[in-house]
């Protein structure tokens, strides 16, 4: 049915629902049909081979914090998934529909953007794989075609030079909803910065990666001056609105302290 | 479009069939069929009061479609024990005074046994909060509800040690 889809109004996956079930209740309005996908068991799992991790679209977010050995190849994600809602969305809410929502405030995703994953994405006439940089177009929107399910997320297995933080600032430890998340990962070669990545989430239409905060620190010897300018970087980047949750002006501060204090734990447990 | 469909469905191991319409939540279902232990609060997922076991597994029945369930056991609070013979939590939640409205306990407690099953059997006041994220109590008697969890959590240990 998915496969047959000319628009997201036709037919959409359903993962576990926790977002899409109370967005299309509390509107009235939604997709014509849903497919519910989150009980496939041929799409939940994790696999770690050849230095790749690949989780399955089903795989709930209870799941990611059940394996141990999650711990080793993806300790950021593990993070997120630790202050992701309650108990209850844990045990439902699928990995693939915290990307496939496209909320700009998904948990999930700045740690995915920062170990630098790709997403697997299956249609009738065959499959491809994206980055997930750039996976997102602008707000809740992607370069997903309504034919398409997505079924994998996978990324290479953090080699031992890197480090990875993940921060979510909430009202609340639990079940709130993120006023801004940052992630970053950092990887030394030769005392200087090698890869960066910094992806910021509820500071813009989508969760994004500050290309320009990433630029400053690569090539380059890790100074606090260097991460401050990072820092910086990342909040002239960002382009937060005003909310309920918080304002623009103070996601733009919060970003500057969030990169600059993640960048500084990820280079001091490196040294 | 919205079908309707006879689903079998288990509920606190009694097998039934029920006329289920595709956009009904698993709360809806039940409280229809009269399992109205399961409480209503938010309907978004927020505050837990609607928790029951899908194969042992916590979820906010509001959430979950009907027809998601496939061949999944419910268990509601009346499954895991009753005035009589109450489970070990309920025994803890009572004399502990860990309820006073009454109207999260149903959930707090569908919400402990999950995390005693899948996280541990041996928590601490961290895993106590953890476990217990997704579920408010608006009387805020929070204190007295992670004592009972822990009473209830020994209880559950020694109670499996004489087997």
């Amino acid at each position: 049915m998915i496969a047959k889809a000319k628009t997201a109004n036709d037919v959409a996956p359903l993962g576990g629902g926790t977002n899409l079930v109370v967005e299309m209740r509390a509107s009235g309005v939604g997709p014509a049909t849903l497919v519910s996908v989150g009980q496939l068991a041929g799409l939940r799992g994790i696999t770690i081979a050849d230095g790749t991790v690949t989780i399955g679209a089903a795989t709930t977010v209870s799941d990611i914090l059940r394996d141990p050995r999650m711990k080793q190849v993806a300790a950021v994600l593990v993070e997120s998934a630790d202050v992701f809602a309650g108990q209850m969305i844990r045990n439902t809410a699928t990995v693939a529909g915290n990307i496939c929502c496209g909320s700009p405030a998904a948990d999930l995703v700045p740690p995915l953007l920062a170990l630098g994953a790709s997403v697997t994405l299956r249609s009738g006439s065959g499959e491809r794989t994206v980055p997930l940089d750039g996976y997102f177009t602008g707000y809740k929107t992607s370069v997903r075609k309504p034919d398409e399910l997505l079924t994998a997320i996978s990324w290479p297995v953090p080699t031992a030079k890197s480090a990875s933080r993940f921060y979510k600032l909430g009202r609340r430890r639990g079940d709130a909803i993120t006023m801004v998340g940052v992630s970053v990962f950092v990887s030394l070669k030769d005392g200087v910065c090698d890869t960066v990545r910094i992806a910021l989430g509820a500071v813009g239409p989508c969760v994004m990666r500050s290309k320009k905060a990433e630029a400053v620190m690569q090539g380059k010897a890790p100074s606090a001056d260097l991460i401050a300018k990072a820092a910086q970087a990342a909040t002239a980047e960002s382009t937060p609105i005003d909310d309920i949750r918080a304002s623009g002006e103070y996601r733009k501060e919060q970003v500057q302290v969030l990169v600059q204090r993640l960048l500084t734990q990820s280079l001091e447990s490196l040294s | 479009m919205t079908n309707r469909k006879t689903l079998k469905m288990t509920v606190n191991d009694t097998v039934r069939n029920v006329e289920v319409a595709t956009n009904e939540t698993l709360l809806e279902t039940l409280r229809r069929v009269g399992a109205v232990e399961v409480k209503c609060g938010c309907e978004k997922g927020d505050c837990g009061a609607c928790a029951v076991l899908l194969d042992g597994m916590a979820v906010d029945s509001c959430l979950t479609l009907t027809h998601t369930v496939g061949t999944r056991a419910i268990t509601t609070i009346k499954g895991l024990g009753t005035a009589e013979a109450p489970h070990p939590l309920q025994t803890a939640f009572a004399e502990l005074g860990a309820a006073q409205c009454g109207y999260c306990t149903p959930g707090m407690i569908i919400a402990t046994q999950s995390m005693l099953t899948h996280d541990t059997a041996t928590p601490d006041e961290n895993d106590i909060r953890h476990g217990l994220s997704g579920n408010l109590c608006r009387c805020t008697g929070y204190t007295k509800i992670y004592d009972a969890v822990l009473e209830g959590a020994k209880a559950m240990r020694e109670t499996e040690a004489a087997k």
